[in-house]
């Protein structure tokens, strides 16, 4: 191993890579330092990749990549303990021409990104651990690794080690994730033909359908479900936020398991054997637990600087968009011959007038809504819906004003009066608008 | 059809190390916790209570950081593997 590199990326996910890919088509010698036995082999997600901004990177990836389906039908599911209210939508403009999203699996996609970075030119070792970052002075000049004689040096390092980011810990970008800026999700691969999951979901060969689903299954707790129709497994999983799972003293898997169960979901997963388990965490916590971005010598991305927009379950596209954007911020700072801190606050500045920073300000306030009206929107809310909708379609002797109304007094009771309805609706935009 | 922690684990691949990556700093820190919410958080039953002290099955875990920010004490020191093992996952 050469010892010097012009950039060392740490971590070979769609962060990490996205910024090899950058730097090594600029004409930079890059090394990427992967923990996993492959890149990939660590990493795990609920399952849709967006189109757009691999697109950004790689033109027409999607048609070389290897991916599970273009989603043609998206839809969220609110429970109760028995019921299910469903609202989504189907059509056809997903998936015509360029589709929009797709699911995938991280141990298959992230090789096949990787490989374009090595193609590109970037050095990836695999099975090697950055133990810490290497500093003279305030400034990162290279990293430690768990190998013989494993100190490497670069004029930058791009920290993209994930949501358990050790060595943006060590620099100082953030003092430790709090148990409430992060979920834990577990997840399930369960395989199943490929006839059966068309024919379940009504899908055509090779679309797919996703479901977000809210409410009972989390038990109260901040939290989000989903099942994703992959080839021949459908991906089911729970995330709940980490403080309230701790609070709850619930067993994750157990979680799950239950909502295995629910009547709404039984028969979709009948039959489908498990085919592998796995869990990890989501960071949470919005802008407003965004780490400092860059600092002399370095530069953190995705997961590990909590790029993570969960009300549109995207992370992987903000990834990439930040690799790129630090491999971006990279290149110009070797064209202009010089590595000074105020260049790597470029990187920063790019962040902040990029899509990343727009969506995530646009949120900002959630995570603490959600916190403050947990009981409603997890349990209260999904319940009246539900109430609702049986009032609404239930056919019986009493009349439809009294149906009516007790769909209006449900809901008012919910949210606590006619007054709590018009806070909650008044907070709850607030909350979703900067 | 329901699947106990155990057969869900066993269908993760994993390379493991004769040492562990996670070691409790203070056991007696672990005895004055009331809680013991590692107990149930861990999604890969890495904790358990033996004869009164914590017992640490790192060949399960999965590496996902949940009792490295959720021990009420800090009282976890958490590393990665050692490159190359630990999980493999798959499907991931």
């Amino acid at each position: 191993m050469s010892e010097r590199f012009d950039a060392i990326v740490v971590g070979a996910g769609p962060a990490g890579i996205a910024a090899a890919l950058t730097m090594a088509r600029g004409g930079l010698n890059v090394l990427v330092i992967e923990r996993g036995e492959f890149p990939g082999a660590k990493n795990v997600f609920g399952g849709v990749l967006y189109r757009q901004q691999f697109e950004d990177l790689i033109p027409e990836w999607w048609t070389k990549a290897p991916l599970e389906r273009p989603i043609v039908e998206q839809n969220y599911w609110l429970l109760d303990e028995t019921g299910a209210a469903k609202i989504g939508h189907r059509s056809r403009r997903y998936v015509d021409g360029k589709p929009n999203n797709f699911t995938a699996m991280r141990a298959k996609f992230d090789p096949w990104f990787a490989a374009q970075a090595e193609e590109a030119g970037a050095l990836i070792i695999c099975e090697t651990c950055v133990t810490e970052l290497l500093m003279e002075g305030d400034r990162v000049v290279g990293v430690r690794t768990d190998r013989e004689e494993g100190d490497v040096y670069a004029e930058a390092v791009i920290i993209a080690d994930g949501v358990n980011s050790l060595l943006g810990k060590q620099v100082g970008a953030h003092r430790e994730w709090a148990p409430n800026e992060v979920s834990l999700v577990v997840k399930e691969s369960l395989s199943l033909p490929k006839e059966k999951i068309e024919d379940r979901f009504g899908l055509e060969e090779g679309e797919g359908a996703t479901i977000e689903i809210l409410g009972s299954p989390s038990q109260g707790m901040i939290g989000l479900g989903f099942l994703y129709t992959n080839k021949e497994t459908l991906s089911l999983g729970l995330g709940v936020m980490l403080d309230d799972l701790k609070a709850s003293g619930c067993r994750p898997y157990d979680l799950l398991e239950n909502m295995k169960q629910h009547p709404a979901l039984r028969k979709l997963l009948q039959g489908a054997e498990l085919k592998e388990y796995a869990a990890h965490l989501i960071p949470e916590g919005g802008l407003r637990a965004m780490p400092k971005l860059a600092g002399p010598g370095w530069m953190i991305v995705g997961d590990a600087a909590q790029m993570v927009n969960f009300v549109h379950r995207e992370g992987t596209n903000l990834a990439a968009t930040s690799g790129r954007l630090a491999g971006e911020t990279v290149l110009a700072m070797a064209k202009s011959g010089s590595f000074s801190p105020e260049g790597f606050q470029e990187y920063a500045k790019a962040i902040r007038s990029s899509f990343i920073q727009r969506d995530l300000a646009k949120y900002q306030r959630l995570p603490g809504f959600l916190h403050d009206h947990k009981d409603l929107v997890m349990s209260k809310l999904p319940r009246v819906l539900n109430d609702s909708l049986y009032e609404w379609f239930n056919v019986d002797e009493r009349p439809k004003t009294d149906h009516q109304r007790q769909i209006i007094e449900g809901m008012k009771t919910a949210a606590g009066g006619t007054w709590g309805l018009l806070k909650l609706a008044y907070q709850g935009w607030r909350a979703i608008n900067e | 059809m329901s699947k106990s922690i155990e057969e869900k684990l066993f269908t993760i691949r994993y390379r493991c190390d004769t040492e562990s990556h996670l070691i409790i700093k203070d056991q007696a820190v672990c005895q004055r916790c009331t809680d013991k919410p590692c107990l149930s958080f861990c999604p890969a039953a890495v904790y358990e209570l033996r004869n009164g002290s914590i017992h640490v099955a790192f060949e399960n875990c999965v590496e996902c950081g949940t009792c490295r920010i959720g021990c009420p004490y800090g009282n976890i020191e958490w590393r990665y593997p050692k490159g190359g093992f630990g999980i493999a996952y798959k499907i991931g």
